[in-house]
């Protein structure tokens, strides 16, 4: 069982940068959680934290009851895979991945059985006496978690593990590490800036922006149910589409149509959100679209469109439909599928 | 078009060949004056052709005992040269590469002022600060000793730079990894730092062997016992000796002079292959 707390932890460099702004989370056991926000919000800080690499300034990090913050990296029981794979140039593959067990005076069977156990999983088997500039990018990679996997800690520690490799592989080793976590069951916590590996890679999603934590929950509430205006143009692609409008009476009135059933929300400027795959296109719709640009992409296709007073939305169709530019289309919104944020905080409020 | 690459490539290679005669050519008559007798030597010059006296000079100065107290052989002066020369550049890279370590890698007061207070001694060669240097080292009692000649020459701004400079280039994430990875900063060193720096350590040993190969002011100063005499100090010894009616043996001092060469050359030619597979090798 391992379950990490993260109580108002903050971090502020020596030069003043307010890098991390009180973050309270719960990494559960066996879970993989991964952060995602753009670059700079403070992601890899907060895993360097938890890794024991960066101090914490205040605040409380726990893991399983007892408090973390001032134990040494090394007996923290953490692994990491860097961004660059950090492997030991001048090591082999088996000498890169015994090394940490060797300073733990793992007796020597031990370790054999667990660096080829590794290997056997990540396919290094025939690698082993290599050294890492005789390796493919993907195989340093493999290597890294090989490093990680044998020495069976507590909790793992991904920092933007894949960003270094082609797209293609990326999308296959985003597949094999979500297997590989499934398959071991240890504790993860995956960094990325890139949305789509964070939906695919983990159980949950924390958002983080500016140092702070947006919002935290599974895939599927993150994108369904955006916390914030932040939360709902950073997570899905393409983005949503967000126009300005104001609640009044309980009607929502947003660029030029008045959309009635907003009665629990007070009078107040509001931002509207709407996906680009909501939009219905039906005859008798009352918003009419001209339609700018095309973008086929296969499986579906995407519409620039112009309303009226000249804002910009995009909307996804099935491909293959046959719309052309210049085209007038017809659409509504079914309003339970409408993003309403205040303007001023842009926090949800329906 | 040919014609006009082949004159190139002919005018390159003259270029080459006058480059290295002009190199070679000295080097060339030490070695055929030291086959010659002294009163040749004396008589018509340096020579440019071989004669036979050969084994008869190299053997004498190798093994007959000589100098102002008959008491040295060339060989034995090689082996002092050589223990010199070798505790020159292993102490220099030692102390030098511990000392950027704790540069780079411990943040302690005044640490930059340090280095640049040791990077500004570079200002101050030896012969600047020599009769201080020999009344600490008199005081200590460590006249005529082999700890005496290499002891104090040992720290190096020099090195300490190079050495700084390479370790700054090493990734933190590595640093990082060895820490998650449990290894204190004495394991990390050894481990990790000490093989990467294979290279940097040959180049240094290259150079610092030579220069310390090469020492003359300071074995002079610090060794009145013949048995602690350098070759370098041999040479111009075997050619002070005027006692009596002999004449100063030329040819043993030319021979002593390609002696001192050798090992610095061998040295040179060796580590330059090990430190070239080094560099093709050199993955940080
Ligand atoms: N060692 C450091 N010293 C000072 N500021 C830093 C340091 N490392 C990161 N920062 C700053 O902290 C903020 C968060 O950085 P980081 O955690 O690396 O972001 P991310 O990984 O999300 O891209 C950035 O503004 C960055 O410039
Ligand atoms: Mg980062």
């Amino acid at each position: 069982m391992t379950t990490l707390t993260l109580n108002s932890l903050q971090k502020t460099y020596a030069n003043g940068t307010h890098a991390v702004r009180g973050i309270d989370l719960e990494i559960f056991d066996g879970e993989l959680t991964v952060f995602v926000g753009p670059s700079g919000c403070g992601k890899s800080t907060l895993l360097r934290m938890i890794a024991g690499l960066e101090e914490i300034t205040s605040g409380d990090l726990m893991l399983d009851g007892s408090r973390i913050n001032d134990v040494e990296p090394a007996h923290r029981d953490v692994a990491m895979v860097f961004q660059n794979y950090a492997l030991y140039p001048h090591m082999t593959v088996r000498r890169n991945m015994s090394y940490a067990l060797q300073n733990r005076k793992v007796p020597k069977a031990e370790i054999d059985r667990r660096v080829v156990e590794a290997a056997r999983i990540l396919q290094l088997d025939e690698l082993l006496e290599r050294k890492p500039a005789q390796l493919s990018g993907g195989q340093r990679q493999r290597v890294a978690m090989g490093r990680a996997i044998v020495r069976e800690p507590k909790l793992f520690l991904f920092d933007e593990p894949l960003s270094n490799l082609d797209a293609q592989l990326r999308a296959q080793m985003r597949v094999d590490i979500r297997k590989l976590q499934r398959q071991l069951r240890v504790t993860s916590i995956f960094v990325t800036h890139d949305q789509i590996e964070a939906m695919t890679v983990g159980d949950r999603l924390a958002v983080l922006n500016n140092g702070e934590l947006e919002q935290i929950g599974t895939p599927m509430e993150v994108y369904s149910k955006p916390a914030s205006e932040f939360v709902a143009s950073f997570i899905g692609s393409p983005r949503i589409n967000i126009v300005s409008g104001e609640v009044k009476a309980g009607t929502l009135h947003v660029d030029g149509f008045e959309l009635p059933g907003f009665s629990q929300i007070s009078d107040q400027p509001v931002k509207v959100g709407i996906r680009p795959e909501d939009f219905v296109l039906e005859s008798t719709a009352k918003m009419s679209l001209q339609i700018d640009l095309v973008e086929e992409l296969g499986s579906d296709e995407l519409l620039y469109c112009v309303s009226p007073t000249g804002l910009d939305y995009r909307i996804r169709r099935p491909g293959g439909s046959g719309h052309k530019v210049g085209e007038n289309i017809t659409v509504s919104v079914i309003s339970e599928k409408l993003h309403l944020f205040s303007s001023q905080s842009g926090k949800r409020l329906n | 078009m040919k014609v006009l690459w082949v004159r190139y490539q002919l005018l390159n290679h003259l270029l080459l060949i006058l480059g290295v005669a002009f190199l070679a050519l000295p080097l060339w008559m030490v070695f055929a004056s030291s086959t010659h007798d002294p009163a040749t030597i004396i008589r018509d010059g340096m020579q440019l052709g071989l004669s036979d006296q050969f084994f008869e000079t190299y053997l004498g100065v190798l093994t007959e005992k000589k100098g102002f107290t008959e008491q040295v052989t060339a060989s034995m002066m090689m082996i002092n040269s050589m223990i010199l020369g070798v505790g020159f550049a292993v102490g220099k890279i030692i102390v030098s590469m511990t000392a950027a370590y704790a540069i780079v890698y411990f943040r302690f007061p005044l640490g930059t002022l340090l280095f640049w207070i040791i990077f500004t001694t570079l200002l101050l060669p030896l012969e600047v600060r020599i009769i201080p240097s020999y009344k600490v080292v008199a005081d200590l009692g460590m006249l005529n000793s082999y700890s005496g000649l290499i002891i104090p020459l040992i720290a190096s701004a020099t090195g300490t730079f190079y050495f700084r400079q390479f370790f700054r280039s090493v990734p933190d994430e590595l640093l990082e990894a060895a820490k998650l990875d449990g290894a204190g900063a004495w394991k990390f060193f050894i481990d990790i730092l000490l093989p990467l720096s294979r290279t940097m350590m040959a180049a240094l040993f290259i150079i610092m062997f030579v220069v310390g190969w090469n020492q003359y002011l300071w074995p002079l100063l610090m060794t009145t016992d013949e048995s602690y005499s350098t070759i370098v100090l041999g040479i111009k010894s075997v050619m002070q000796t005027i006692d009596g009616n002999r004449l100063p043996e030329y040819n043993r001092g030319f021979a002593l002079a390609i002696l001192a060469l050798i090992p610095p050359v061998l040295i040179v030619i060796l580590f330059q292959r090990w430190f070239i597979k080094g560099l093709l090798e050199s993955d940080k």
